[in-house]
């Protein structure tokens, strides 16, 4: 027999299952899946902090290399000794801080009254007490986000930026060693003691990176909005941190 | 006479060569610009058409007596879908720095018009073995232009294959880079994608006359 497949009845059934076979097809892959993307996820993270700390496999290369995800979640956990959240100047200690979604923590910060958790993590690096701050901004076509190392007087240790979508080749290079490099050094306040931030600057300001007090550095060329975007959210996130490294000297 | 008749094996070849869905159909340019860039993303997005293609004609074949020819449309897009979302899942468990690269791409699958063209112009009419070997053909088709594309702008945009620095390095100026060459940005920006598929374009059609259109 025949079906007549151009019967109304006929297609509103054809659809109706197809839809719960295709769906349950993708619900059970997808939540099968499930903890393998979420650790890849949680071993992306930790690699970026561990890279803005200096612990990398950048020897011997040009090109921005992390540590192997075999490895970063030891690494991980033996390098970085405590994890932080911070409500004003009050700092809590959470194992689970690297969790923090900094997105959904600015979208709730709109709210006057809610204090927001800020996520910080302390490592130690030569001895000395090193923290990883994680920054995050707009691009010219999509998010930015970053991890910024510094010491106990706010002076950058080392830094690991990323995107969503900047322009291949002018801002997508944020992510690129010659630009990261030069924020090593520079410090976030200006020599009253205020604080500044790192200003991306244009005009060929100091392209060497040999002034480490002018609290700025050299800004890829055909990257403006990119690199303005930077600034701001150095200025921004980092600056809610200031009291909290106040109470640390 | 091989594994496949004739007939079949024509289904295999003519994508790869006269009737290949980027040069002369002009079809999927879209992602062939985009993800060019390297060879290593050129090679996974052509393995993941190939998937989406193969098995897309064979459901498709499959179903095609009973697919209710009002919505043939949108039940082959449900079936691209379908399989998209399934390679991005497993690239994102398995691959995952792949899939941060591929990006978008990989979801943008579903608007390559090679697959769709395909579904509609042969699975819904060809028996499954048939449509699985057209399926595969085009993928292929496909997958060799962007491998073409994707050697020449790694080696001449980077300097690199697969990552590999074949020329010598670039920052330490050894190799070639020790006597002046320098790597042509221009080829890393998908314009000059454009550029190499229309090169390869020309190649071919002055190889066969017949290709040419009036």
């Amino acid at each position: 027999m025949a079906i007549d497949t151009d019967k109304n009845s006929y297609t509103v059934i054809f659809s109706i299952v197809m839809v719960v076979v295709v769906g349950s097809i993708l619900a059970g892959l997808a939540s099968g899946l499930k903890p393998l993307v979420d650790a890849n996820k949680r071993f992306e993270k930790q690699q970026n902090i561990l890279y803005a700390m200096g612990i990398n496999a950048n020897e011997g290369t040009s090109d921005v290399a992390f540590i192997s995800t075999d490895e970063v979640e030891d690494k991980f956990e033996s390098t970085i000794t405590k994890q932080y959240v911070i409500e004003g100047t009050e700092a809590s200690e959470n194992s689970e801080a690297y969790l923090i979604d900094i997105k959904k923590e600015e979208a709730k910060a709109k709210d006057p009254n809610y204090k927001r958790k800020l996520p910080l993590f302390e490592g130690e690096k030569d001895g000395e007490p090193i923290y990883v701050i994680p920054i995050r901004g707009k691009g010219l076509w999509d998010a930015i986000w970053g991890f910024v190392a510094v010491d106990k007087s706010m002076t950058v240790q080392g830094v690991f930026f990323d995107h969503a979508g900047e322009t291949p080749g002018l801002g997508a290079e944020i992510k690129q060693r010659y630009f990261m490099d030069d924020f090593e050094g520079e410090s976030l306040f200006d020599e009253s003691g205020a604080f500044k931030g790192i200003t991306v600057a244009k005009g060929n300001a100091d392209p060497k990176n040999e002034r480490k007090t002018d609290n700025a550095v050299d800004a890829i060329a055909g990257a403006t909005i990119t690199g303005d975007g930077i600034t701001a959210m150095i200025k921004k996130d980092l600056k809610m941190y200031v009291p909290y490294f106040k109470t640390l000297k | 006479m091989g594994l496949l008749s004739k007939k079949d094996s024509k289904l295999i070849m003519d994508p790869l060569a006269d009737n290949n869905p980027i040069t002369i159909q002009v079809l999927g340019i879209c992602s062939a610009l985009a993800i060019t860039a390297q060879l290593k993303p050129s090679i996974v997005m052509a393995i993941s058409v190939m998937f989406v293609m193969g098995v897309g004609n064979v459901v498709i074949s499959l179903m095609r007596n009973i697919i209710p020819s009002k919505i043939r449309i949108i039940v082959q897009l449900v079936v691209v879908a379908t399989l998209v979302i399934i390679v991005d899942q497993v690239l994102k468990a398995y691959a995952y720095s792949l899939s941060k690269e591929l990006s978008v791409f990989i979801g943008l699958i579903i608007t390559n018009c090679i697959i769709m063209g395909r579904f509609e112009a042969f699975a819904l009419a060809n028996g499954t073995w048939r449509s699985f070997l057209d399926g595969i053909g085009n993928a292929l088709g496909y997958g060799v232009i962007l491998i073409i594309v994707g050697f020449f702008r790694e080696l001449l945009g980077s300097g690199t294959l697969f990552g590999f620095k074949v020329l010598g390095d670039s920052v330490e100026k050894t190799g070639l880079y020790a006597i002046g060459y320098e790597n042509n940005g221009f080829m890393v920006l998908p314009p000059m994608a454009l550029i190499v598929v229309g090169i390869i374009i020309w190649v071919q059609r002055s190889r066969n006359k017949e290709l040419i259109e009036d």
